[in-house]
């Protein structure tokens, strides 16, 4: 493909939003960059993986969330040392990083590997099995990390000051947007396509269908586990709690406000996410009609409710039909 | 499902003899090998698996009545309702309402005061309100986007946030219990072990739902047109049926279902935040395995799926109990890698 061919009006438009993202810790105060973009970026690189599995693949998964809260617990285990709680292994972080990204990976094959005969609706439920399953493992077995979770977990040396991690994760969210893209292009990429669109045909041209679908289920579940990393030193601890149904669910609903056919969408989903999660206690009126931050789920239902009513492609296909470019190619949400 | 290509057809059987090798060797572990567990084996010990054996039906009874009205559901309308386990919850909140509003004492309710109505009374206004709740959940957010599973799907897991929300709002965070009516709160010993009537009473009214459920559905015309539904939407409509009647009286029992599980299970556990989650993942299980649709696939999963559950934390070597949960997710890997639809699914 030629350079000229790249410069579309919408490629422009990304770069210069990445451009404004790299230049917003001079123009934002560092809350709004430490705290709403840092974990906008960490919530959308989790929810991309969500959406790539539907776009490309036709797997609406429930499971990313697992990933990114076993590659959380996998650090905590591996760097601690001397902790209440955990393995403790005491390892250098960078040998923690792998660890983690390792053992998230593996899993993730396992666990695609076993659903990678499901589609639609079959995949979607066994995917919320995996994610509710993996809750309990980490909530009751206590030697990787029980009830209470894993406290205080320093990040690695070189993320120490808060905006690096934010860099860190738009570097991450940069790549995983291209990567993404590019892969729709390769060779694996195109045969996944087809396996959404046919799986019986791909199967009789000689393709291995449900190792397809294993591999793109293990590339989501790897990149969930660098988000899952970015979160657990933002946050500096991890519990279960943070992985349960209601999270799971809440990371599905990031991925459907933006709108499942659309990558980008994915990180513009966590944006009004963590939006209405800061500020929605500043509205005015808002104590008023009692939604409080406590019935912040209340507020966030409704949003998924309205604009899955309005339109099933979530903001993204909203902008579009207000564009009068609707396209007839739904992605994962197919009727 | 997809038929392999060629060169995965050799693999095929595999699946099938390691399920098989994993049966009998669990067989053999609880029968002869399991010293050491919390239960022991089951031939030093016949009173303890006896216990065990009656504990995983009953719980099945409870499964398959939680499943069945989801399974019924899916089975003709293709609409997987993740609003499941609140209509569940939200029964069960309602009914502990009811019951204390019949004693007339809020708290320490004793067995004793409670007669068979106050139970069976809470029992069906919980159910009935559910049913209502979930009619009206399809009336307004499915009834117009039939066939779009995902949205669907998405639309029901929007309703499960803030239904999930407004009951933590209205009933608080603290669990609650449901209790059993005196009649039936007593023990009876088999083979030397205590075991309680409840469970065999609730064990009692799964199999009346079960039969009545057959019954409607085999015995019934509107069950005729349900089946004949489930086969093939779009011939039962050219026929003259008024499907989305039957659609929205599918909707209504499938939800009163979830109800009458919602009331059983607060009696059982209690009911507390977080309850709706876990039991649509116990419907959800149960369908897996069974396969999504079919009454006797919910029944068998649910067997299976309650066997599981009470035998785990019995078997499993005392140090290893908090692995229970592992043997969940074993049973449904190797139920999928034999028969990926599920033990009597069809292909979607």
């Amino acid at each position: 493909m030629k350079l000229r061919e790249h410069l579309t009006g919408e490629t422009l438009a990304l770069a210069g939003l990445v451009l404004v993202l790299a230049l917003l810790p001079s123009l934002a105060t560092a809350f709004f960059v430490n705290f709403v973009m840092t974990q906008t970026l960490i919530l959308g690189l989790a929810a991309a993986t969500i959406v790539f599995l539907a776009k490309y693949g036709g797997m609406t998964s429930l499971a990313q969330l697992l990933m990114f809260g076993i590659a959380g617990f996998m650090f905590g285990n591996a760097a601690l040392d001397g902790g209440a709680r955990g393995l403790n292994l005491g390892w250098h972080p960078w040998a923690a990083v792998g660890f983690a990204i390792l053992v998230t990976t593996l899993v993730a094959f396992v666990l695609g590997a076993v659903a990678s005969r499901t589609t639609g609706i079959y995949f979607l439920m066994l995917t919320l099995v995996y994610g509710v399953v993996g809750y309990f493992v980490f909530a009751q077995i206590v030697e990787i990390s029980g009830p209470g979770g894993i406290t205080s977990i320093q990040r690695p040396e070189l993320l120490g000051p808060p905006v690096r991690l934010y860099y860190a994760g738009l570097l991450l969210s940069v790549l995983a947007y291209a990567g993404f893209r590019m892969l729709g292009r390769t060779a694996f990429g195109l045969a996944l396509q087809g396996v959404r669109d046919d799986p019986v045909r791909m199967a009789s041209l000689g393709f291995n269908v449900p190792l397809h679908r294993a591999l793109a289920f293990t590339l989501a579940g790897f990149v969930a586990g660098l988000a899952g990393l970015l979160n657990v030193w933002w946050n500096g601890q991890i519990d279960p709690a943070s992985i349960s149904i209601g999270p799971t669910l809440i990371l599905l609903i990031i991925a459907v406000i933006g709108g499942m056919s659309s990558l980008a969408g994915a990180w513009l989903g966590a944006f009004v996410y963590v939006l209405v999660l800061t500020y929605l206690r500043d509205l005015p009126l808002v104590d008023r009609i009692g939604i409080t931050e406590a019935r912040f789920n209340t507020v966030i239902g409704v949003i998924v409710l309205v604009i899955m009513v309005l339109s099933p492609e979530g903001l993204t296909g909203i902008v579009q039909r207000l564009r009068g470019t609707t396209r007839k190619e739904l992605g994962g949400i197919r009727p | 499902m997809t038929p392999a290509p060629s060169r995965l057809a050799p693999l095929r059987r595999p699946p099938v003899w390691v399920a098989t090798v994993v049966a009998v060797a669990v067989a053999a572990w609880v029968l002869f090998l399991a010293d050491g567990t919390p239960a022991g084996a089951a031939v030093d010990d016949p009173g303890r698996f006896l216990v065990t054996v009656l504990d995983g039906i009953t719980f099945a009874g409870l499964l398959f009545v939680a499943a069945s009205g989801f399974t019924l559901i899916f089975g003709l309308m293709r609409t997987v309702n993740m609003a499941h386990g609140s209509l569940f919850l939200l029964a069960a909140y309602v009914a502990i309402r009811v019951q204390e509003a019949m004693v007339g004492r809020s708290r320490n309710l004793d067995p004793a005061d409670v007669g068979v109505l106050d139970w069976l009374v809470p029992l069906l206004a919980g159910a009935g309100v559910a049913a209502v709740l979930g009619l009206l959940i399809q009336q307004v957010f499915l009834q117009w986007n039939e066939g779009q599973e995902m949205r669907q799907t998405l639309l029901t897991l929007a309703i499960t946030v803030v239904l999930a929300d407004q009951m933590l709002r209205e009933f608080g965070g603290l669990a609650q219990r449901m209790v059993w009516p005196g009649g039936v709160t007593h023990f009876f010993s088999v083979l030397g072990e205590r075991y309680a009537v409840t469970r065999i009473f609730m064990l009692a009214i799964a199999v009346l739902v079960g039969v009545l459920l057959w019954l409607w559905l085999n015995r019934t015309s509107v069950g005729m047109v349900i089946r004949a539904g489930v086969d093939d939407r779009q011939m039962v409509r050219g026929l003259g049926i008024n499907i989305r009647r039957v659609f929205a009286l599918t909707f209504l029992v499938g939800s009163f279902l979830a109800g009458v599980g919602g009331v059983l299970g607060a009696s059982f556990a209690g009911a507390a935040p977080g309850t709706d989650g876990n039991w649509l993942l116990n419907a959800l299980v149960v369908v897996i395995i069974g396969g999504l649709g079919s009454l006797k696939g919910a029944a068998a999963g649910s067997l299976l799926y309650g066997t599981v559950v009470a035998f785990s934390p019995a078997y499993l070597p005392a140090q290893y109990s908090y692995y229970a949960i592992i043997m969940t997710f074993g049973l449904l890997a190797l139920v999928l890698a034999v028969r990926p639809n599920g033990l009597f699914g069809r292909p979607a």
